[in-house]
């Protein structure tokens, strides 16, 4: 183990003000598109937007088909992330080839994005196994479904990597909800003491299942619980991908931790499963499709001359394409085998596990 | 050369540091003072802040990030300080850390310890003394072991840090004042041992229990009968080996823990031996455990925690023929 990289000292404790988030959340572009004035971030080269629009595009592709695939009982449940796009798709695009990203159970479109297979991205919520992808050729941790707990795995890893010398950063993704968990609030407070570079992006959907955010905290926003554990804040309009980009790519080069809460809304139900209309009303939603992320970077890349009609109807036709292979690889009956039960819960198959395999592979031969 | 139990597991952690740079060593207090019960005693002036060093009071987080640095390929060794105050870590505990090889078919290795002092017998008070092995075994994927004497504990503790499996390591805590050698046995990682052979039953303990068994041992000699004491120190994986070829030789079997009874790691042994050794039992396999209470006050924990004398009475009641009592007692 290499030790160039001396981890920075404990942040000042004598001006928190630093550590505070803007009042307003920051942002690029307005809901129609248009440009903010005098915003402090650094707007994203014209490639890179070109780059989140069309992502955003067959990432959203990806998600009605996935919703749909859920329908014909292809998979056993699927979260939706429409409308969250700018939130799933912008962090990836901002990470450096090193760095890792730890998402959860609603994150498929950010796996899509980075690059893993979509069967191998939907493999745990098809029931086939509970990972489809391997995650050192990623750089991705598992789909974290237990809440909140993979902010601890960001923290140990980010850490790790700073003891070996390595300039990588660890991403991790998480909702409102999981902010109330206590993992958040230990992830914080290691990432604060060690000054691990982490970077943890909250999705701040408006929901946890049902519970809305003012069930879920008193505090004013998500992003001031940074203070209390020293690590910087930053509240970022969620529906912004240029904003969202902007501030994950300066984070992540801090070299420390960095607190993001991002606002933004989910369109469907919670899962499949779910009945949105219990909890939240249709204007509501409504107000919210004004905001879409998609369109906004559209108007805004089309008012700049940056996206044509052409080239519109090229990035349609790509996700019309990615569908149709995600539809196909999906429309298969997966057999597994049950031999798997019993590989790789040990390094090495004890005695017990082989006994019960060849038990198994008798009873049903 | 002759060490404490403390002292050969400061002795076992010292050389893995030694032996392997990614080894780290971290916890509550286990840096400069050493750990509460020392422990971890010199190393952090020895190995530095960087391998050995003391993290916030949080065991979700200790465990949880013990997670991510195996993940990015270190060999985190990590204290819980006391047996109940690992439970705040369950959750990292057991749907992660035993879980994540078989989640991702084997691409995520994770060679985690977790040391955790157990048990009682130390005069402690509440949350302090907790036999919580039941917990563990009964998950799949962790590796549960704990140490009978010295020997074993810095034996074990060498094993379990080179074990890419993630290992629940728990030291008997009122055992490690008591001394013993240090050898140059080697030891396989899963294998129970035969601590004192004997021809007429077999007591099967483990962790703290194994000295309180060997005693009993001796005890029942001048009574007349010949006790086998049976160290299963591998909890999970389970010996079924040793322990039948035990068994099958004595015909009689007594299984002892500090831990309530119900629902505990003794009745797996139990249903084991049965399974394996119901021809040659002469007597239904008993077990003498602690009671079904919440381990008890400091002033109240010798009538829980099994002792000789109740071992003793147990053993008398294994449905013994007379002629084999009178034959024994000369
Ligand atoms: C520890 C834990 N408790 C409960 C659940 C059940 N559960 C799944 S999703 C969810 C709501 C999560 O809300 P949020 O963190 O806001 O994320 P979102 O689903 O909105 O993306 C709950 C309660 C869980 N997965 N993990």
């Amino acid at each position: 183990m290499t030790r160039t990289q001396a981890p920075r000292s404990s942040p000042s404790r004598t001006s928190p003000s630093h550590l505070l988030p803007t009042e307003e959340p920051l942002a690029l572009l307005r809901p129609d598109g248009t440009p903010v004035e005098g915003s402090p971030l650094v707007m994203p080269a014209d490639d890179v937007l070109v780059e989140l629009y069309r992502r955003m595009v067959v990432g959203r592709r990806f998600d009605t088909q996935a919703t749909a695939l859920t329908r014909q009982g292809r998979l056993a449940v699927y979260p939706s992330s429409r409308g969250q796009e700018a939130c799933e798709i912008a962090p990836v695009l901002a990470l450096r080839p090193d760095d890792w990203l730890f998402p959860t159970y609603r994150d498929s479109v950010a796996l899509v994005s980075r690059g893993i297979d979509p069967a191998q991205t939907l493999t745990l919520l098809q029931g086939g196994w509970h990972l489809g992808y391997d995650p050192y050729e990623h750089r991705v941790g598992p789909q974290c479904t237990p809440l909140a707990t993979n902010t601890l795995h960001a923290v140990g890893f980010a850490h790790a990597a700073r003891l070996k010398g390595e300039d990588t950063a660890a991403l991790v993704l998480l909702g409102d909800g999981a902010t109330s968990e206590g993992d958040t609030h230990e992830a914080l407070n290691f990432a604060g003491v060690w000054q691990a570079p982490v970077v943890f992006l909250v999705q701040n959907n408006g929901y946890a299942i049902s519970v809305p955010l003012d069930k879920q905290t008193a505090a004013p926003t998500l992003a001031h619980k940074g203070i209390g554990y020293g690590v910087p804040s930053v509240l970022v309009d969620g529906n912004d991908a240029a904003a969202v980009y902007a501030v994950v790519r300066d984070a992540l080069r801090t070299g420390g931790p960095t607190l993001i809460e991002a606002l933004t809304y989910r369109i469907e139900a919670h899962t499949n499963a779910d009945d949105a209309t219990r909890y939240r009303t249709s204007d509501e939603v409504a107000a919210w499709l004004a905001r879409d992320p998609v369109d906004r970077l559209s108007a805004y890349l089309t008012a700049r001359g940056l996206l044509d009609e052409r080239t519109k109807d090229d990035v349609a036709r790509e996700a019309e394409t990615f569908a149709a292979a995600v539809r196909a690889a999906l429309n298969v009956d997966v057999e597994p085998d049950p031999a798997d039960l019993f590989e790789h819960v040990y390094a090495t198959m004890p005695a017990h596990l082989r006994a019960q395999a060849e038990f198994l592979r008798e009873e049903s031969a | 050369m002759t060490v404490s139990m403390a002292g050969a597991l400061n002795k076992a952690l010292a050389d893995a540091l030694d032996a392997d740079p990614t080894v780290l060593v971290f916890g509550e207090d286990v840096g400069p003072l050493g750990g509460v019960f020392r422990v971890t005693d010199g190393l952090a002036a020895r190995f530095g802040d960087r391998r050995v060093f003391d993290t916030p009071l949080a065991e979700s987080g200790i465990v949880g990030t013990a997670i991510g640095m195996a993940m990015n390929g270190l060999r985190p060794v990590v204290e819980m300080q006391f047996d109940a105050f690992a439970y705040p870590a369950f959750e990292q505990i057991t749907s992660h850390l035993a879980k994540l090889r078989n989640r991702t078919r084997g691409a995520v290795s994770l060679p985690v310890v977790i040391r955790v002092p157990y048990g009682g017998g130390i005069g402690g008070v509440e949350h302090h003394c907790d036999s919580s092995e039941a917990y563990y075994t009964h998950t799949p994927g962790l590796r549960v072991v704990t140490p009978g004497t010295p020997d074993d504990a810095y034996r074990l503790l060498r094993a379990a840090i080179d074990s890419p499996d993630p290992v629940i390591f728990l030291e008997p805590k009122r055992r490690y004042w008591s001394k013993g050698p240090l050898t140059d046995e080697s030891l396989a990682f899963d294998r129970a041992v035969v601590r004192r052979p004997g021809a007429d039953v077999t007591l099967i303990a483990y962790g703290p229990m194994v000295a309180t068994a060997l005693e009993t041992a001796e005890a029942a000699e001048e009574e007349g009968w010949d006790v086998e004491v049976v160290d299963l120190r591998s909890l999970a994986p389970f010996d079924d080996d040793t322990v039948c070829a035990s068994v099958v030789k004595t015909g009689r079997a007594v299984v002892v823990h500090e831990a309530s009874g119900f629902g505990g790691y003794g009745a797996e042994v139990v249903a084991r031996v049965t399974e394996r050794c119901f021809h040659h039992l002469h007597a239904p396999v008993l077990r003498v455990t602690g009671f079904d209470i919440p381990y008890p006050p400091p002033k109240l924990e010798e009538f829980h925690l099994p002792g000789v004398d109740r071992i003793l009475d147990t053993i008398g009641r294994l449905q013994w023929d007379d002629e084999v009592v009178a034959a024994r007692r000369g």
